[in-house]
């Protein structure tokens, strides 16, 4: 690939089923079309999967897949998308991870690796730049994230190299596992560590020494010190992010009558406070942390507190300080925190640092408790079945169930089903909160109109970062939007998800866009390929992008009907705070989306979008 | 010769490696941490991240352990520099530094090193926080002390006394 800088060219097949690794080149023309990462994957994926498979079986694919940026200078280039078919939502799935794993994958000399089939026994996959093999990963497997990097480590004599790794919830297919790289940094959303899990495929060790070139290095220092000033002007990247980290968000969304409490019942949490970034960074906060390249560090390194250390002992490795630990995210303290009502800081930082050792998704897992909690206040389910009171705001029923999951321990073994096959077991399906199958993350849809339009449509079910659009509608960037307004929120959703999904394909990291924009991107973009492009034509890949995961997920057999939001999001009002009366008008919007996306009245892509865009 | 340094503040690191990119890419025009002579260390038990490069010591051990006299001072800096058609590739100053600041690179069979980019350092433009600044400061009495320190326990090393 002589012509397109930014990437190697070269991609890593891995034949599970067979034990073969093969390198081979990356499709040029697919890489020019849809920009890297995410883009570049999901068309490989079409290409290569059933639309129809089960999402664990061996005929599902499993790709990592890096952009042009990952590994460059560009602020924030330290991103790689997991792309596989998902098991907790049937759709095509793209789930995000930073840290230092990506970029040393890049100087291996890798852009891709796409794993098919399935292991007869547990491996793992050891890169070491031309060196590539599968190893008998038995003595791994039962083990948590955190001790199978230190064991890689030593193993593999190169205690530089980078590990992504499964813990026991993805062995267990726990349905919202994840995978985790460097122990604390995850591709959480979907399932994909289960797909993994569902693979035998335990782990990916890999260290690179080698460079990667861009076309333009002159021109890619400019554009990269041009964006880094942008970075370094706007408040929330220069100063909220770093301080804070997303946290930042607890007591913002909380005033505004948005942070969902007690399984969406309520929109307010009146121990918010408790939980803040504020809170964590007053008491908690060792230090901040940075990705691999970032000008941000948003990263939290976090302590119990001395209270918590008795009751709720964090330890990350031998190694690793006694107590402290890494996060919360605002997600992860909103889904463990107010939406199980609890506003235990230090039970908090345990369960989400189980889910970092175990490889869980602590959103999904959080709401699936919170579901839990509310099916047993009701009386539909009792402590003969769970095991253990599970009203809201108790903290120890939280650390435990976090433990049992992973494990499919007791009544663990439901909420590894997720709260929508939870529910429906239980016969109260309306108490998952979510789109096609995942739960949704810590915005209220009625109080923030776009996000429930967003939600809706996502192409992997329920996230927050696919169409931010809070950033509109509560934070203000680029510009202040009526958050009780429906008008204008199809546009406004587009433009959040082809951007979004633009710069996911570039390799670099969405926060970015709290701070910069595609025109101080795109230059570097181009800088680093070689290959022209407007600002207009990355967003357009962007949307084409968006339509080819459409297209086959209506394939896999979604349709407009999964376009939804649960009963209680459309009829029930939220009682009280701010936004009090209000619920999701997604009737007014939902029309006006398909019709600006150029798609059907029951949401396919017509065949004139995908003949503009060049999918057909 | 210029009294400027690369002064480095641990604290201030969020452990990013801009520095370890632009250091490589003014060595090769790529961006390849492999290369790069200014290293992020990551102390895990500390939650801290240290960017370490060469002290340009003024009594400089790599300089006098090498055989060939491959290292010499730049003039304008006093950066210590590797004089690459001398260089044998012996290693003797990779063991020689007490700091691990300078490196053998295998591609080129020759020592490479800090050389203060010629009075102006990438790393510390790179650098998004402030953490390495090139800038005239007072060394202050802990660095001669710990430079004490550290010459004192070698020298106690080398004549097998123990450290």
């Amino acid at each position: 690939m002589a012509d397109l800088k930014g990437w190697t060219g070269n991609i890593l097949r891995v034949n599970l089923s067979a034990g073969s690794v093969v390198k081979e080149p990356l499709n040029e023309e697919w890489a020019r079309q849809y920009v890297g990462g995410r883009g570049v994957a999901a068309r490989y994926l079409s290409e290569e999967v059933d639309p129809e498979v089960d999402p664990l079986a061996p005929e599902n694919s499993l790709i990592f897949a890096t952009g042009p940026l990952t590994g460059t200078n560009a602020s924030c280039g330290s991103r790689y998308m997991v792309v596989t078919k998902g098991p907790l939502t049937g759709a095509m799935t793209t789930s995000n991870s930073g840290g230092m794993w990506a970029p040393e994958l890049k100087f291996a000399g890798y852009d891709m690796i796409i794993f098919e089939g399935k292991s007869e026994r547990p491996v793992y996959l050891w890169i070491l730049d031309d060196e590539v093999e599968l190893r008998p990963a038995e003595h791994l497997w039962g083990k948590g994230v955190f001790d199978t990097e230190d064991l890689l480590k030593r193993e593999t004599g190169v205690p530089d190299c980078r590990v992504a790794a499964i813990g026991p919830a993805g062995e267990n297919q726990v349905l919202f596992a994840a995978i985790v790289n460097e122990k604390f940094r995850a591709a959480g959303r979907s399932g994909v560590g289960a797909v993994m899990g569902s693979k035998n495929l335990k782990a990916i060790a890999v260290r690179g020494t080698g460079a990667v070139e861009v076309d333009d290095p002159v021109a890619m220092m400019r554009a990269q010190w041009a964006m880094k000033q942008d970075l370094t002007e706007a408040p929330l990247t220069s100063e909220g992010l770093p301080a804070y980290g997303t946290l930042a968000l607890m007591n913002v969304i909380n005033e505004h009558g948005a942070l969902p409490t007690n399984n969406y019942q309520l929109a307010q949490f009146e121990n918010a406070e408790k939980i803040s970034g504020e809170e964590l960074a007053e008491t908690r906060l060792a230090t901040n942390k940075a990705c691999f390249a970032c000008t941000i560090a948003c990263g939290r390194v976090s302590r119990i507190s001395d209270e918590g250390v008795g009751r709720y002992a964090v330890t990350t490795s031998a190694r690793n300080w006694k107590h402290a630990t890494e996060g919360p995210e605002y997600e992860n303290a909103w889904s463990l925190g107010a939406d199980c009502g609890i506003d235990d800081f230090d039970a908090i930082l345990k369960s989400n640092t189980l889910c970092n050792d175990y490889g869980m998704d602590p959103i999904s897992l959080g709401a699936t408790i919170a579901a839990a909690m509310e099916l047993y206040e009701k009386g539909t389910i009792s402590e003969e079945q769970t095991g253990l009171p599970l009203g809201f705001g108790n903290a120890d029923a939280l650390v435990a169930l976090t433990e049992q999951t992973a494990f499919r321990r007791g009544f663990g073994d439901e909420i590894a089903e997720g709260s929508k096959r939870m529910g429906e077991k239980f016969g109260d399906p309306d108490v998952f909160m979510g789109v096609k199958g995942q739960e949704f993350p810590a915005y209220d849809p009625r109080a923030i109109q776009g996000m429930g339009l967003g939600y809706a449509t996502s192409n992997r079910g329920a996230c927050h970062l696919r169409a931010y659009t809070v950033s509109a509608e509560i934070v203000g960037i680029p510009e202040p939007v009526d958050p009780r307004a429906t008008e204008g929120k199809a546009e406004l959703a587009i433009a959040f998800q082809n951007i979004s999904t633009a710069v996911d394909a570039t390799g670099l990291c969405i926060f970015l866009t709290f701070g910069t924009s595609i025109e101080s991107i795109r230059p570097i973009l181009t800088a680093a390929t070689g290959a022209a492009m407007s600002d207009a034509d990355l967003v357009t890949a962007g949307e084409r992008i968006w339509n080819l995961e459409r297209l086959w997920n209506n394939r896999a057999g979604l349709t407009s009907a999964d376009d939804t939001l649960p009963k209680r999001m459309l009829n029930e009002p939220i009682p009280a705070g701010p936004a009090q009366g209000e619920v999701n008008k997604l009737g007014e919007m939902l029309p006006e989306y398909y019709r600006a996306r150029g798609w059907s009245e029951d949401g396919r892509p017509l065949d004139a979008k995908l003949a503009e865009l060049g999918i057909i | 010769m210029s009294d400027q340094v690369l002064s480095i503040d641990p604290e201030k690191c969020t452990g990013c490696k801009q520095c370890e990119l632009a250091c490589s890419w003014i060595q090769t025009g790529a961006f390849q941490p492999s290369k790069s002579v200014i290293r992020v260390h990551v102390f895990d038990e500390q939650a801290s991240f240290a960017p370490y490069a060469c002290f340009q010591c003024d009594e400089a051990w790599c300089m006098q352990a090498c055989p060939v006299n491959a290292i010499d001072v730049d003039g304008q800096t006093g950066a210590k520099i590797v004089l690459d058609d001398v260089c044998v590739g012996c290693k003797l100053c990779v063991i020689a530094c007490p700091f691990g600041t300078i490196f053998y690179d295998k591609q080129a069979d020759a020592a490479t090193k800090c050389d203060l980019c010629a009075g102006d350092p990438a790393c510390a433009h790179a650098c998004p926080t402030g953490a390495i600044e090139f800038s005239s400061v007072d060394p202050g009495e802990w660095v001669v002390d710990f430079g004490v320190a550290v010459n004192d326990a070698y020298v106690r090393a080398i004549e097998g006394e123990g450290s």
